[in-house]
């Protein structure tokens, strides 16, 4: 009976805590949609997504420019940070001698716990000047930003596709050498593509992680709120733009700030749905 | 070790797969060691491997079956801490000599594992796939190749119209079997097969089974079992497998299986195979 108890009050400790962490995002949730959703209603939701002027003074809310802003940073982060991530996991799991992999894994995941300020300082000293003298433009840029947060990622798509690889039933590895293959065939043409909903589902949180990323690419981007033509531009985010102008909005301005985290929040709602549906699905 | 006598010429002459012929030797070890680090796994293994026959591995658990099974291909490389000394010949060349080709040896040693390893794509790239990485990429060379293989392994009419489904689907019977198919398909000379039937049912066992004895017309088959019925229901030649006094695993007696199970040399033999222990 005592027992009983215990078992009873514990579950329901547990179930307070969950709880509360539960509610924390429904609150942040609900605060940002009422924030932000009286703008969207006055300048309607195709003005404010597709609207190509960011201007508050003039009451203009046009964040299409942020949003291609955001898609350019992220893709080029994506291009240059998962087939280094990708190999990365598989020198790992697959060549690395235990000496090598002992060393490495703890300095990738060291990577992850960078503070992304330090990211962005780095950033703005080495990569900004060297793109500026070696390749022309500001060097505050679409390519700046994109290096940096492609760096940003590895750590979360090198960890989970090891993972992933490593987790693979021995026999598949096994089958592959018993056809005769090679060791890199029987990677590339068995294990790879058996891991495959794994390391799709890492490229997309990578890729969350990538678009929410505020600090860094704050310093490095240039944050003109423009159309860039080249990736040499600079741009701004959806993220930059919240983190720059939140200090000192107010009114409309304000709330189009919360607007634009509505946009955020949705869209990386939705690649975590996807990266959760992805790994499921196996 | 203890070896019967020469072969009875009526068991393996009299068999229409051995046409007439005396089978020449396939396989050859010689004084056999392995080594994971400092436990001594095999030792002093020394046999012959008939060309074109079905030869089996039995013994109790532990005692070194798939060890030796995997010296034949050597999927033993995988392990880091493994080492070999003495001699392995296929076709008279040394599996273990610094300038083979390991790619090579196994296009030539096919292996069927112990559970069905279906690669997670489709019936057909499951059995193109070998053929494809050996550089085969015509698509017509390839259809050829499929069903010439799942024809060998009585699946083609059940599967000639799911070629596009995935090999997962399959129960596990046909799995197997489609392993066997796609170990066929790169052409192999021997089929290593390291207790293949053990995750199936009796059905699939006998179709496996079969299987075996018809693939012993073209190809050497070595099975590890733990089925004593399966051994003596298929096999020539079988290879009694124990730990010996220092607790390593040996041979302990080899010979035509007939004579292996009507009449055992050791005691230890007519032992396990009448099931007092193992």
């Amino acid at each position: 009976m005592k027992n009983g108890f215990k078992d009873k009050l514990s579950e329901r400790v547990f179930l307070a805590l969950a709880l509360s962490s539960i509610s924390a995002i429904a609150l942040i949730t609900v605060f940002i949609v009422i924030q932000g959703a009286p703008i969207i209603g006055k300048v309607g939701l195709r003005d404010f997504i597709f609207g190509m002027t960011w201007a508050p003074s003039q009451g203009k809310f046009g964040i299409f420019p942020m949003i291609i802003g955001s898609l350019s940073v992220t893709l080029g982060a994506v291009v240059l940070g998962v087939p280094v991530g990708i190999c990365g996991a598989v020198f790992l799991a697959e060549f690395a001698p235990a000496a090598v992999r002992n060393l490495f894994r703890p300095a990738i995941q060291l990577l992850a716990g960078i503070p992304s300020v330090v990211y962005g300082f780095w950033g703005l000293i080495f990569i900004v000047p060297f793109i500026r003298d070696n390749l022309g433009g500001p060097g505050l840029s679409i390519l700046a930003g994109s290096i940096v947060l492609a760096i940003m990622i590895l750590p979360t798509i090198i960890t989970i596709s090891e993972v992933q690889i490593l987790a693979l039933p021995r026999q598949y590895k096994e089958g592959a050498l018993a056809l005769g293959m090679t060791h890199w065939q029987a990677i590339y043409s068995v294990q790879l593509p058996a891991a495959k909903s794994g390391i799709v589902a890492a490229v997309v949180l990578g890729i969350g992680r990538a678009m929410g990323e505020t600090m860094a690419v704050i310093m490095v981007l240039g944050n003109a709120p423009g159309i860039p033509t080249s990736i040499l531009d600079p741009v701004r985010t959806l993220t930059t733009n919240i983190g720059i102008e939140m200090g000192y909005a107010a009114g409309d301005h304000r709330q189009a700030l919360f607007a634009t985290g509505i946009v955020l929040f949705v869209i990386i709602m939705i690649l975590n749905i996807t990266a959760q549906f992805i790994t499921r699905k196996k | 070790m203890i070896f019967h006598g020469a072969v009875p010429e009526s068991k393996l002459n009299g068999g229409s797969r051995m046409s007439g012929k005396s089978p020449n030797i396939k396989i050859k070890t010689k004084n056999l060691n392995l080594h994971y680090g400092t436990f001594h796994a095999l030792g002093d293994v020394t046999m012959d491997i008939k060309e074109r026959s079905i030869t089996a591995i039995i013994g109790p658990s532990g005692c070194g079956k798939s060890t030796l099974l995997r010296v034949f291909n050597r999927m033993n490389d995988l392990i880091p801490s493994c080492r070999i000394t003495g001699d392995v010949l296929l076709d008279g060349d040394s599996v273990y000599d610094k300038s083979t080709d390991v790619v090579e040896l196994r296009k030539k040693v096919g292996m069927v594992f112990q559970k069905p390893n279906i690669f997670p794509m489709s019936i057909y790239d499951n059995i193109a796939i070998g053929p494809r990485r050996h550089g085969i990429s015509r698509k017509s060379r390839l259809n050829e190749i499929v069903e010439r293989s799942l024809t060998r392994v009585a699946l083609w009419d059940e599967m000639k119209d799911s070629l596009n489904r995935p090999g997962l689907e399959l129960p596990a019977g046909a799995q197997q079997r489609l392993c066997i198919a796609r170990a066929v398909a790169v052409e192999p000379d021997v089929i290593l097969m390291d207790e293949s039937c053990s995750a199936l049912d009796p059905e699939s066992t006998m179709k496996v089974e079969e299987l075996m004895l018809s693939l012993a017309e073209k190809y050497t088959i070595i099975i590890v079992t733990h089925n004593m019925e399966q051994a003596r229901r298929v096999s020539d030649m079988s290879a009694f497998m124990m730990l010996n006094e220092n607790r390593v695993g040996s041979l302990h007696e080899y010979g035509p299986t007939i004579e292996l199970f009507t009449n055992p040399q050791s005691k230890v033999t007519e032992d396990y195979i009448t099931g007092r222990f193992g």
